[in-house]
């Protein structure tokens, strides 16, 4: 593993030296048309949901075929598609593309600038209206077509309330106050040995699911970064810190990983987690959900929180960046995007997103409130250190909030100052 | 009389015969067995593109501000000197992992080496079951981390088999979530996963030390114990020599047990180690340079290290 870092950037730079043409990569787009490949995310929702598209659009282009398949396997697609365009041979579109490394890999010259084909900010602009400004880089360009969204809520199961004698229909959920006696109950009750159990592990984007939809919904969708500076060091970030503090301080919430799905397993009687999971959980779990809670409760209709969003990214190591442009306007159409919403349950990053899919919506009621909330949602911040911003957060979290070694007030100040520091950095 | 018959070559000068060497030499400039190069060069090749290559180029990498970028991307990479060294040396979480894999080394390379000679010597004297118990101390080492760290993390949880056996004796928080434990723990389980590795290379040591030595031993009295500090211990110490450096240079290159049994080096970096933060900064962060300036260092202090516990454990072999 010590020699890992330097295999990658060894590897880059022979293959550099291999690709001859001595052709210079940039993120300038091409019109070229032919075939090409794409990626899409493994899971089985995804895939049905990308073969039928890809198969779609083959039926109709014989000579710009698009050959699809799931994204290798590692230990993060983000490391995975980092290999690949260091290496030169990414695929055209990644139809899994996490904003939080699109600044990285426009850094590393990996991702066509959109904005530079003739009519795609028009295009993303009145697919997604204003919720794609939070996908601009700092020069208001686009590196990525936003694409999905997976709105966080918390989910419950009704079983384990009903046993704590907690309504399982209208469960008290909304304050922290309500959150906390709710948890102390269930757990009292043994029902289950946890309230909720977001991962206590210290990934980087473990705090998009506990802290940051919290957060967003306090602040009424306040980002953690804005203008290159930390805004969570204020009263409504320390009040979501305090509320995570007490339910780890108070056992409610496990300070261990839990190696399987807690919330499915009984392990706990909630989980924060988006529209993805109806599909898991519906056989599984007897489940409802409520808005993710406020210090003094909001309404579900005025409740903000984290996106959890994957997009699509055009990679500079495509030949025929033409046809690749074309597929992500054809893969992204209304009804494509029916599609995506029928086959996977997740939400297409498009105004109006409730009335262009009422039928749906009401067929499918549990999916409802999920389709409301992704207009309200917030992104994580954009540049090439938005990873080492969120590490820098984690870090903070860990030891204050879920360990207790220092006090949320400093731990979050502290924070604050390193990750502006981190914002000025190129 | 006797006449003596000399061959023309054994009557040359040595003048004349270094000057025929010396031509001969020159006609081959690949040595007398040209064919063992041509054997070697696979792993030779495989050293200098996996190991020389990129060790020599990491260390370039941690001299200037380099990231990784597209093949063909016109990008700046200049030479910024020491300033990825003082990013890594003045930041806290990076000297904190260099301390963990300190402690890592001095529970896990000392306990390797008298656990594994100590087994290979019963093995060797064992009668029945010897297959059979050298086969159960091998299944560890090659079954995949991902798999026996999810049954360690079973074990030393909270709710663990660990815990209800200690009951009230068990630690507060527990083993894994324990800022005094959990790196303890991560070295004993990497020292039970890799024993069967160095129980083989002591077990074909053993092979090496004279029968005849335990006889006279045992001829001036000495017993089991006398026998194995006298005769076992200094005989296989080239073996010994060899369990502290392997043992040294893969514990310090620690990384898939924090990942994986302690969620990433918890808790809040008390089992955090230096590759694990390369992992972090190098590949998840984008910033290569300062994860080759760790590793720089790594490689740097386990050298001072294998040539210490060369001087002192390998004697004048």
């Amino acid at each position: 593993m010590v020699l890992a870092v330097a295999a990658l950037a060894a590897s880059s730079l022979l293959l550099a030296a291999c690709s001859g043409s001595g052709t210079v990569t940039t993120n300038k787009p091409n019109s070229s048309k032919g075939p090409i490949t794409v990626w899409y995310s493994n899971n089985q929702q995804e895939v049905e949901w990308g073969k039928q598209m890809v198969a779609a659009w083959n039926k109709d282009h014989p000579d710009e075929q698009v050959k699809g398949q799931e994204i290798p396997a590692g230990k993060t697609s983000e490391e995975v598609i980092g290999a690949a365009i260091t290496a030169g041979n990414s695929p055209c579109l990644i139809y899994n593309t996490a904003p939080s490394a699109v600044g990285q890999f426009e850094k590393q010259v990996g991702l066509v600038d959109l904005s530079k084909i003739p009519g795609a900010a028009n295009y993303i602009e009145a697919r997604s209206g204003a919720v794609a400004d939070q996908y601009k880089n700092t020069d208001g360009d686009y590196f990525q077509m936003p694409w999905k969204s997976n709105p966080v809520t918390i989910f419950y199961n009704k079983e384990m309330f009903a046993k704590a004698g907690l309504d399982p229909d209208h469960p008290k959920l909304a304050t922290y106050a309500e959150f906390i006696a709710a948890s102390k109950k269930l757990v009292a009750s043994g029902v289950a040995p946890n309230a909720i159990l977001p991962a206590p592990s210290s990934e980087f984007f473990q705090s998009q699911f506990d802290f940051y939809p919290l957060y967003a919904a306090e602040t009424g969708g306040k980002q953690i970064v804005e203008n290159n500076k930390a805004t969570f060091d204020d009263q409504a970030g320390r009040d979501v810190a305090n509320f995570w503090a007490t339910l780890y301080k108070d056992k409610l919430a496990g300070k261990e990983k839990y190696q399987g799905d807690a919330f499915a397993d009984g392990k706990a009687a909630m989980a924060i987690v988006g529209p993805w999971a109806v599909a898991v959980y519906k056989d599984k779990v007897k489940w409802g959900s409520v808005p993710v809670p406020t210090k003094d409760g909001l309404a579900a209709d005025k409740t903000w929180t984290f996106s959890d969003a994957k997009n699509i990214g055009l990679y500079t190591a495509c030949k025929n960046q033409g046809t690749a442009w074309d597929v992500l306007k054809f893969s992204t159409s209304k009804a494509q995007d029916a599609k995506l919403l029928e086959l996977s349950g997740q939400m297409p990053l498009r105004k109006d997103l409730a009335t262009t899919y009422a039928a749906y919506f009401d067929k499918n009621p549990s999916y409802k409130a999920f389709g409301d909330a992704a207009s309200r949602t917030v992104e994580v911040p954009t540049g090439p250190n938005t990873v080492q911003m969120l590490q820098a957060f984690r870090d903070s979290w860990s030891r204050s909030v879920i360990f207790g070694n220092q006090d949320v007030k400093s731990a979050l100040h502290d924070a604050a100052q390193k990750i502006d520091s981190i914002a000025k950095q190129p | 009389m006797t006449s003596t018959i000399t061959s023309p070559r054994d009557s040359q000068s040595p003048a004349a015969q270094s000057t025929s060497e010396g031509r001969r030499r020159r006609r081959r400039p690949l040595g007398r067995n040209p064919l063992g190069l041509l054997f070697s060069a696979p792993y030779l090749v495989f050293v200098i593109a996996v190991f020389a290559y990129p060790l020599g180029y990491s260390v370039w990498i941690s001299f200037h501000d380099f990231f990784f970028a597209a093949p063909g991307a016109d990008v700046p990479r200049p030479f910024v000197g020491l300033q990825n060294f003082v990013t890594v040396l003045t930041d806290p979480a990076v000297i904190r992992s260099f301390g963990n894999v300190g402690v890592f080394l001095l529970i896990n390379v000392p306990l390797t080496v008298v656990l594994s000679m100590l087994l290979a010597t019963a093995l060797n004297r064992v009668v029945h079951a010897r297959t059979f118990l050298r086969v159960s101390y091998y299944i560890p080492y090659v079954t995949a981390s991902v798999a026996v760290v999810a049954v360690w993390s079973f074990l030393f949880n909270d709710g663990g088999l660990v815990n209800s056996i200690l009951g009230p004796l068990a630690p507060s928080p527990s083993w894994l979530i324990n800022d005094h434990w959990a790196m303890p723990v991560i070295a004993f389980f990497v020292t039970w996963k890799q024993l069967g590795f160095y129980i083989l290379l002591y077990l074909a040591a053993l092979q090496g030390v004279p029968k005849e030595l335990y006889e006279s031993a045992s001829t001036d009295g000495a017993g089991a114990l006398r026998q194995f500090f006298s005769v076992t211990v200094p005989g296989v110490r080239p073996a010994t020599v060899l369990v502290l450096l392997v043992s040294t240079v893969t514990g310090a290159n620690l990384f898939t047990e924090p990942y994986l049994l302690t969620n990433g080096g918890g808790p809040d970096g008390a089992s955090t180690s230096p590759v694990l933060i390369m992992y972090q900064r190098g590949i998840e962060q984008g910033q290569p340079d300062v994860a080759a300036a760790i590793g720089v260092i790594l490689v740097i202090l386990v050298l001072i290290i294998a040539l210490l516990q060369n001087r002192f454990a390998g004697g004048r072999d």
